[in-house]
C-alpha cells in the first residue's frame, strides 16, 4: 500500500440531527490535515450533509440577524475539507446515493462532491486502507 | 489476529446494548487480539467513576484499552480526574491511527 493512506467513511445521518455527523466531520478534517486522502459515501439522510442549497438564518426569537446568529452549515464543513485536503494534496471524494438524493428532492451538488451509487462505496472499501461505517442508531 | 477499534458513542445509561458491546471487546482481547474501545459523544457519559465506570474498569483489567475522546469529555464538562480507572483521555487521532494501521473497526 502506498504511504498516503486513504480512508473510507460511510455516513448515514442527516445534518442537525446528533453528534454522529459531527464527529464524522471531524474524522474527516483530521485526515485530510494528515494529508490522507478521504472517500466518503453519503447513504440515506446523510447526503443532506453537503446539499448546498442549506441556507443560515437569523434567531428571530433571540433578535439576532444573520450575521449575529452566525448559524452553521455544514456544507460549509465539506467545502472545507475538501479545499483543505487540496491545499494538502491530497483527495477528498464525496459520492452522495443518487438513489437517496433523488428520493429526498436534494440533487444538486456541492462543488467537489458528485453523484454515485451503492457501488462506488464497495469501490471505495476496496481500494482503501480501510473503512469506517457510521451507522444510524 | 488483527487488531479491533470498537467506537462507542451510546450513552451506558440508556442503551442495555453498550454492556454487550464491551463483552465482545473483552472476548476479543481474551482472544489475543489487541482491543481499543474509544468512548465518544454520549459514550463517554459512562466513563465517569459511576456504575458503569466500574464495568469499563472490569474491562480494562481484561487487556482492553479504554480510551475516551476529550472534545466529547469537554463538551459534557467531564474532568479528568473524574475518569474511572484505567480510562484515559485521547484525541480523536488515534482513530485515525487505528484505522491506519489496519485495525477492524466497529462503531456502535
Amino acid at each position: 500500500m502506498a504511504d498516503k493512506k486513504t480512508l473510507t467513511f460511510a455516513l448515514m445521518d442527516a445534518p442537525y440531527e446528533n453528534a454522529r455527523t459531527t464527529t464524522a466531520l471531524r474524522l474527516i478534517d483530521a485526515a485530510v490535515r494528515r494529508g490522507y486522502n478521504v472517500n466518503v459515501f453519503a447513504y440515506e439522510g446523510a447526503v443532506a450533509v453537503a446539499s448546498p442549497t442549506q441556507k443560515p438564518h437569523p434567531n428571530t426569537v433571540h433578535g439576532r440577524d444573520v450575521a449575529e446568529e452566525n448559524h452553521p452549515n455544514p456544507k460549509d464543513w465539506v467545502a472545507a475539507v475538501i479545499a483543505e485536503a487540496e491545499r494538502r494534496g491530497a483527495k477528498v471524494d464525496w459520492v452522495q446515493c443518487g438513489l437517496c438524493v433523488d428520493e429526498r428532492g436534494v440533487t444538486e451538488l456541492l462543488p467537489g462532491t458528485r453523484r454515485g451509487t451503492p457501488g462506488d462505496f464497495w469501490t471505495f472499501a476496496e481500494q482503501s486502507d480501510n473503512t469506517l461505517v457510521i451507522p444510524t442508531r | 489476529m488483527a487488531g479491533y477499534l470498537l467506537i462507542a458513542s451510546r450513552d451506558a445509561f440508556e442503551s442495555r446494548a453498550v454492556p454487550d458491546y464491551f463483552a465482545l471487546a473483552a472476548d476479543l482481547a481474551a482472544e489475543g487480539a489487541a482491543v481499543t474501545v474509544f468512548l465518544v459523544e454520549n459514550g463517554v457519559l459512562g466513563a465517569r467513576r459511576s456504575a458503569a465506570g466500574k464495568a469499563l474498569e472490569a474491562l480494562t483489567g481484561s487487556g482492553v484499552e479504554v480510551l475516551a475522546d476529550d472534545f466529547s469529555l469537554r463538551e459534557r464538562g467531564i474532568a479528568i480526574d473524574a475518569l474511572a480507572g484505567g480510562v484515559a483521555p485521547a484525541s480523536i487521532d488515534i482513530v485515525l491511527d487505528h484505522l491506519a494501521a489496519g485495525r477492524k473497526a466497529l462503531w456502535h
